[in-house]
């Protein structure tokens, strides 16, 4: 994006957005600083003005009157959804019905507290969740929120506030809202209220909120929900100057890439980047490198990938050895202005020791502007709890680590009572060495100092005692402490990196056999069969890919194991996956509670769903997330395919035949009109003039017959030649003799050719010829209509027909005028005409010939004969073995 | 053997068509009861008995063909199925429904006059259960009671197989004879779908009865539908 041209990404976004907007409902948000402000009051009013005044259908899907009468006064005569009550852990909790206002389907409902987290076993975690649905479904909403449940702005606030706010609605969920209303009211106004019991405050979170709604809070989030209405407002003028063509300035130029880790502090810094991102318009990324540091925590990696997708921002996971390197390489790649990356709360020697990343990156930045932001006070903990979710840390590594040290002091011993022997210590680093190898870092350490202690209890004099006579040993204890420790962080190091790489090579290679399995199929079922294959192997489960049908219905393409069936209700999840063009089912954020994993096949449109029944209920992990979407990509980019080259072969016949018809427009309307003029002329004569002789009668009768004849022909022609075109016609082939359809073709042409005189000579080997016996004898009917029309009437034809090697060659000599020079190509196009164009005809005799022959795998040519006129020459390939007509005299 | 009189009942849903064919058959003394759909012909055929009916295969309430099938189940009476050109299958599959001959649109008046003397005459001869003991056209003579066949005055020597086959042509003069019904007369009706022995078998014919084998004048190829023997040249 270095140049500022409108991205056509952006475009089609925008095209997708308005095409996506027609059929969808409003959203309209009544936006508060904070709880208390009258949001509900105000949503309820403008639902009743909506009612009464302009006679919509209002329904109340969900509003908290929280009991007080003010606002209850305000519901009374609208109609209120029957809320839907759901047990959990003994508890009933009324809920939203998302069913019945979808059944209901109003024009307008109100559905209170955006942010509302849904009860577990509810359609979709989150009520804007809900809310995305109804409006999917044409429905208007009217909804209510407040600043603090802004994604991006989550964590200021809860900086502010000292509160965490749990409960979030995704920045772009307000972004696309139609309109964003303020609702909003002085801080001491609402304080009043506040001491006035005016504001629903729950019992146990009394001492919370009393914090909460302390008046420099207040303001700070009344500034806060201010700016981000005025955004908003701002986003629609922007939005309405690009629709509307006024030249806008598209700040192109900038792209932001944040660096995510498993580190609660990234949370951070993705809302920083997003916050930013916005700021700027601009797009956005976050990386995420799958290195050799320390093992991922990958729940909490997740979950930072998916608030990136929930905020706008792209995600891309990378592997590489150099973290550094691989974030500056793809910053490159991808244009990159802005580099987010959180500042280091680790001791400064480990820096020392491996290197900082954050030093390697702004080093390496180059033109990249690297912004260093803060983790939160508690991240400290929380990242240097060492996470060694690789090593063998077990109670048996550490177990096995003590009984290999005490081998060791058995063998040392044994090896002491045979003879004095030095170098005692090399044992223990032995067993240090092994410890590190396979043990894994914590039991190595523990071999580690183990061995230190018993080489100095056992076999340093003085012996059986922990104290050293000698100073010479303290080095060697430190040396082999030390080398204990390094060992253990190198093998452990290798071990991670070979472990990743196993992982990355068997991805590779699924991934490939994947894509070369599907590049050797060509129709959609072959592909959904192999993909189902592939899908129940790397997943571990029973994998059906269903196909999204021109009616909206999914439809089973692929199953595996082949007898794989889908119950209802994993249907639903496919459908509503299928819709909403998103994850749905097991372990994802839509019926969590179902026993499949629902994914999208979606390139730009969903083409159909993929379906995994697990065969264990265990959670798929992150990597399998992602492993998930690159093949679903993979399956869909397969699918699109073929769906693309059927179209594309349909839109060719298409345009093919639109060329058809064009010039055949053209030439019908002259080639048509002429015989039809001279018909009605005569027939009208014939009626109107009763001074007609006899024999001016008796012409004009002729004139009729031969013109109506001549418009059979051209009608016929012309109904032959676009059917040969369309692809309608479908060879009836059966094995003939020639001289059976020169025969025939003679007869039919009996009197146009009059009293010529014909050669025919045929060649007695002449085997049987496979083809359509009706169209290969109209090739004949127009070469010999041509000879008629072009040459003189009495001038002889000939017509020869040899059998060569593997072909039959026929070739049909007149002795007219012959035909000009370089147009013997020309005379096999569609409507053209010789220059002789005072015969009649539309131009189509030879292409028909050509059409025919070409269908029957053989050619036409036309020659020019210098010692005759025109001859024309059909080849014929000997298809096969001409069948035995023993039986034909039983 | 007058025809004049004969009752002959046209199915075509064209008013202009019936206009034509009413126009030049009652010049030539039939006489014309008409009707534009299935249903209607049905009833016509029980009421009226036409001697022969011509029948166009797309009818706005039915099938031409289905219809032939019908009135085959309990009338004998003459069709001549009527269909544009590039139908070959539906004219093929009209005739072996029990259809007596075609026409393929559009045809000249004659060329109907004379399909309809085949057809009434052949529907006669099968009632007065008379064949004709010496069949002759141009210059082929055939003679049943005699076993013999000449052209231009020549005895010819025709293979069994040709003999029976021309006798069979000969029976069916004037009138199209499909592949599969030559097939299924000569060779069985196990045989169908071997076309190509008829065409080997009229390649040997034509040989022998024809002046001129290369452009025959006897013996017509109906493309796509099968032979037709001509009753007159």
């Amino acid at each position: 994006m270095t140049d500022d041209r409108p991205d056509p990404d952006v475009l089609l976004r925008r095209v997708n957005a308005e095409a996506a907007r027609a059929g969808r409902g409003k959203l309209r948000i009544f936006f508060g600083f904070a709880p208390g402000v009258g949001k509900t009051y105000r949503m309820l009013q403008v639902a009743r003005e909506l009612a009464t005044h302009h006679k919509r259908d209002v329904l109340l899907g969900i509003v908290e009157t929280h009991r007080r009468a003010e606002t209850m006064a305000l519901t009374d005569g609208l109609e209120t959804l029957p809320r839907k009550p759901i047990a959990y852990r003994g508890h009933l909790l009324d809920e939203f019905d998302l069913d019945a206002a979808l059944a209901r389907k109003p024009e307008i409902v109100l559905v209170d507290e955006l942010a509302h987290t849904n009860a577990p076993g509810s359609r979709h975690t989150k009520r804007w969740q809900d809310v995305g649905e109804l409006l999917d479904a044409g429905i208007d909403v009217l909804t209510t929120m407040n600043v603090q449940h802004v994604e991006s702005l989550n964590d200021v606030i809860s900086q502010i506030t000292g509160i965490q706010v749990r409960e979030t609605v995704p920045d772009q969920v307000l972004d696309r809202a139609d309109a964003v209303e303020l609702v909003d009211i002085s801080p001491e106004e609402l304080l009043d209220r506040l001491r006035e019991g005016k504001v629903y405050v729950p019992e146990q979170a009394k001492r919370a909120v009393e914090h909460f709604f302390m008046r420099g809070n207040l303001l700070a989030l009344r500034e806060l929900a201010l700016r981000r209405t005025a955004q908003h407002v701002d986003e629609d003028v922007q939005e309405y100057r690009a629709q509307h063509g006024v030249s806008v300035t598209w700040p192109a130029g900038e792209r932001i890439l944040v660096c995510v880790g498993p580190a609660p502090s990234s949370g951070r810094l993705i809302r920083a980047a997003a916050r930013m991102a916005a700021g700027l318009r601009c797009p956005w990324a976050a990386v995420y490198v799958e290195g050799l540091g320390l093992h991922t925590s990958s729940e909490r990696l997740e979950a930072h990938l998916r608030l990136v997708e929930s905020l706008g921002g792209e995600v891309t996971r990378l592997a590489g050895a150099r973290i550094a390197e691989t974030i500056l390489s793809y910053a490159r790649r991808r244009n990159v202005t802005r580099i987010i990356i959180g500042k280091p709360t680790h001791p400064r020697v480990r820096d020392r020791m491996r290197g900082s990343l954050l030093d390697a990156v702004v080093r390496g930045s180059g033109e990249i502007d690297v912004h260093v932001i803060s983790g939160d006070a508690g991240d400290d903990a929380v990242q240097s709890r060492p996470t060694n979710a690789g090593d063998r840390s077990s109670g048996v590594g550490y177990v096995t680590a003590t009984a290999l040290v005490g081998a060791m002091v058995l063998l040392g011993l044994a090896l002491r009572a045979l003879g004095d022997l030095p170098d005692l210590e090399m044992l223990f680093l032995l067993a240090v060495m092994v410890a590190a190898v396979w043990l894994g870092r914590g039991p190595s350490l523990l071999t580690a100092a183990l061995s230190v202690a018993c080489y100095d209890f056992f076999f340093v004099p003085p012996f059986y005692t922990f104290s050293v006579s000698d100073r010479r040993y303290v080095l060697t204890f430190t040396m082999m402490f030390g080398v204990g420790l390094l060992l253990s962080e190198l093998a452990s190091r290798l071990k991670r990196q070979e472990r990743n790489a196993v992982a990355r090579e068997e991805r590779t290679a699924v991934l490939y056999s994947l894509s070369r399995d599907l590049g050797a199929t060509s129709d959609p079922i072959s592909i959904a069969t192999t993909a189902a294959r592939h899908a129940a192997e790397i997943f571990a489960a029973r994998a059906v890919v269903l196909q999204l049908a021109a009616d909206g219905e999914l439809r089973s393409l692929g199953a595996s194991p082949p007898d794989a069936t889908l119950e209802l209700k994993d249907l639903t999840v496919a459908k509503w996956a299928a819709t909403h063009a998103e994850l749905a089912g097991l372990g994802t954020h839509t019926l969590p509670g179902s026993v499949s994993i629902c994914a999208p096949l979606q390139i730009a449109s969903v083409l159909g769903v993929l379906v995994l029944l697990p065969h264990s209920a265990a959670a798929h992990t992150v990597e399998q997330r992602a492993f998930l979407d690159v093949f679903c990509r993979q399956l869909a980019a397969a699918l699109e395919r073929v769906r693309l080259a059927a179209d594309a072969r349909v839109s060719a016949l298409r345009a093919k035949t639109e060329e058809m018809r064009s010039s055949l427009l053209s030439a019908v309307s002259h080639d048509l009109r002429t015989p039809l003029a001279s018909i009605t002329g005569a027939a009208t004569s014939l009626r109107d003039d009763h001074a007609l002789s006899e024999g001016t009668r008796a012409e004009l009768v002729e004139a009729i017959c031969d013109e109506a004849a001549r418009l059979e022909r051209l009608v016929s022609n012309l109904l032959d030649m676009t059917r040969l075109q369309s692809g309608a016609v479908t060879l009836k082939q059966d094995w003939v003799p020639l001289d059976e359809i020169i025969g025939s073709a003679l007869t039919r042409t009996e009197e146009r050719l009059g009293e010529r005189a014909i050669r025919i000579e045929l060649s007695p080997e002449l085997p049987l010829l496979f083809v359509d016996p009706v169209l290969f004898e109209q090739v004949f009917v127009n070469l010999l209509e041509n000879a008629a029309k072009y040459t003189a009437p009495g001038t002889p034809l000939e017509l020869y027909a040899t059998c060569k090697p593997q072909r039959i060659s026929i070739e049909l000599v007149d002795h007219g005028p012959g035909l000009p020079e370089g147009d013997e190509e020309k005379l096999f196009e569609k409507f053209y005409r010789g220059p002789n164009s005072g015969v009649p005809g539309a131009g189509l005799g030879l292409a028909i010939c050509r059409a025919i022959m070409e269908a029957h795998g053989g050619t036409i040519r036309a020659l020019r004969k210098p010692d005759a006129g025109a001859a024309f020459e059909i080849q014929l390939p000997i298809a096969a073995e001409p069948p035995s007509v023993e039986g034909a005299v039983p | 053997m007058s025809q004049a009189g004969n009752l002959v009942l046209v199915v075509d849903d064209e008013p202009q068509m019936r206009k034509f064919i009413r126009a030049s058959l009652e010049s030539h003394g039939y006489k014309i009861s008409e009707a534009a759909t299935v249903k209607s012909a049905l009833a016509q055929v029980a009421s009226g008995k036409p001697d022969l009916i011509l029948l166009d295969l797309g009818l706005p309430d039915g099938d031409g063909i289905e219809l032939t099938r019908q009135l085959r189940e309990w009338s004998e009476v003459p069709i001549i199925v009527i269909s544009a050109r590039g139908r070959e299958a539906d004219k093929v599959e009209a005739l072996d429904a029990g259809a007596r001959d075609y026409l393929t649109k559009p045809f000249g008046v004659n060329e109907l006059l004379a399909r309809m003397r085949v057809a009434l005459r052949h529907a006669q001869a099968v009632t007065a259960a008379s064949a004709q003991p010496i069949f002759e056209a141009g210059e082929l003579r055939v003679d049943f009671v005699r076993r013999e066949v000449q052209r231009a005055g020549v005895t010819l020597h025709l293979t069994p197989m040709e003999y029976k086959l021309l006798s069979l042509l000969v029976r069916h003069a004037g009138q199209a004879l499909t592949h599969r019904k030559i097939l299924s007369e000569l060779w069985g009706p196990g045989h169908t779908t071997q076309t190509h022995y008829v065409r080997v078998q009229m390649a040997e014919l034509r040989k022998k009865i024809e002046a001129d084998p290369a452009r025959p004048k006897l013996l017509i190829t109906e493309p796509g539908v099968g032979y037709r023997l001509r009753d007159s040249i």
